[in-house]
């Protein structure tokens, strides 16, 4: 057993007990610690495939971003863990029974029926340069002349994704002394002032006649 | 004894099902869904890219870059219902979500 083979058995094995962390771990911080550290394992058996951007780009783009804004997410909701976890455990046969079935049907398949064990064939994507092109370099010839298209068309969708998520989490605040200031030029001073005419002076009103006091015991 | 493409591709079968197990699992943790779902993609990921190098193809690997791209945006809009879900209900249980419910 060469070290390629040993170092794949040893990522597998971490990625399997991260990803069983993630799906059973009882704090949803904890699931998104064990979720990083099963996306780092997938980058290092990436690397071993030769796909060296791609590895790159997991550790970058999905432990550095996606997988912090699940933990910003995860901390910032107060979640009842207790009511969450509730029959947890219910499903478990169920469950462990299609996994299972999942598992061995497609390992069955795989090693029994799917013999693909001659050697990896070298990536040619450029004729004149066959195997001293690095990874990266291959990809972005791909990229840039083949999939020009689906590029532009990934751009959008992430563009549509960024509008989406700020539209939804959008909210106006009640108490914040924000100034318009479109509405402040187009007031007038009959908004603000209300002239009222007034008489200057005005007669003073006949005291009323005030009852004096003690004489109701005396009239009748 | 080397390895072959059936390694990798059982390793992704079996992180597949270990996300089926976990969606099964978790039916009223919103989030733990989500992690679920973007453990199946990695599994997806895991085929192209053993596909791609033991079949001398390059395009696996193109696929492999859309499909992350998805994920992500997926991944950023998810997490958003979550979060005005959270502040509408103040709570994320999957059961009680039943207000579009004819």
């Amino acid at each position: 057993m060469d070290l390629k083979a040993g170092l794949f058995y040893v990522f597998s094995a971490v990625l399997l007990f991260a990803a069983f962390r993630v799906v059973t771990a009882r704090n949803p911080v904890h699931a998104a610690l064990y979720l990083v550290l099963s996306f780092f394992q997938a980058a290092m058996i990436w690397m071993l495939l030769k796909a060296e951007f791609l590895a790159i780009a997991l550790v970058l783009v999905y432990v550095g971003a996606v997988m912090v804004l699940f933990l910003f997410v995860v901390m910032m909701l107060d979640i009842n863990i207790d009511s969450v976890r509730k029959g947890f455990w219910r499903h478990m046969p169920l469950a462990g029974t299609i996994g299972v079935l999942i598992a061995l049907e497609m390992a069955a398949v795989l090693m029994g029926g799917f013999r693909v064990s001659e050697a990896p064939k070298p990536i040619v994507v450029l004729a004149q340069s066959a195997g001293q092109v690095s990874n990266t370099r291959d990809l972005g010839v791909l990229l840039y002349s083949e999939y020009v298209l689906p590029v532009q068309i990934a751009a959008v969708i992430l563009l549509v994704a960024i509008i989406a998520a700020i539209a939804l989490t959008l909210r106006e605040r009640k108490d914040s002394k924000h100034i318009g200031a479109s509405e402040q030029i187009r007031v007038r001073s009959g908004d603000r002032v209300r002239l009222v005419k007034l008489d200057p002076t005005r007669p003073a009103e006949p005291p009323a006649p005030a009852p004096a006091p003690g004489s109701p015991e005396t009239k009748p | 004894m080397t390895l072959t493409l059936g390694h990798f591709l059982s390793l992704g079968a079996m992180l597949f099902a270990l996300s089926v197990i976990g969606i099964f699992l978790n039916r009223k943790n919103l989030i733990i869904l989500l992690m679920a779902i973007e453990l199946m993609l990695l599994a997806v990921n895991m085929n192209f890219v053993a596909f791609s190098y033991y079949l001398g193809d390059m395009r696996g690997q193109i696929f492999v870059f859309f499909i992350l791209t998805v994920a992500a945006a997926e991944s950023a809009i998810g997490l958003a219902i979550l979060v005005q879900l959270f502040r509408n209900k103040s709570n994320i249980n999957v059961d009680e979500l039943n207000t579009l419910k004819g």
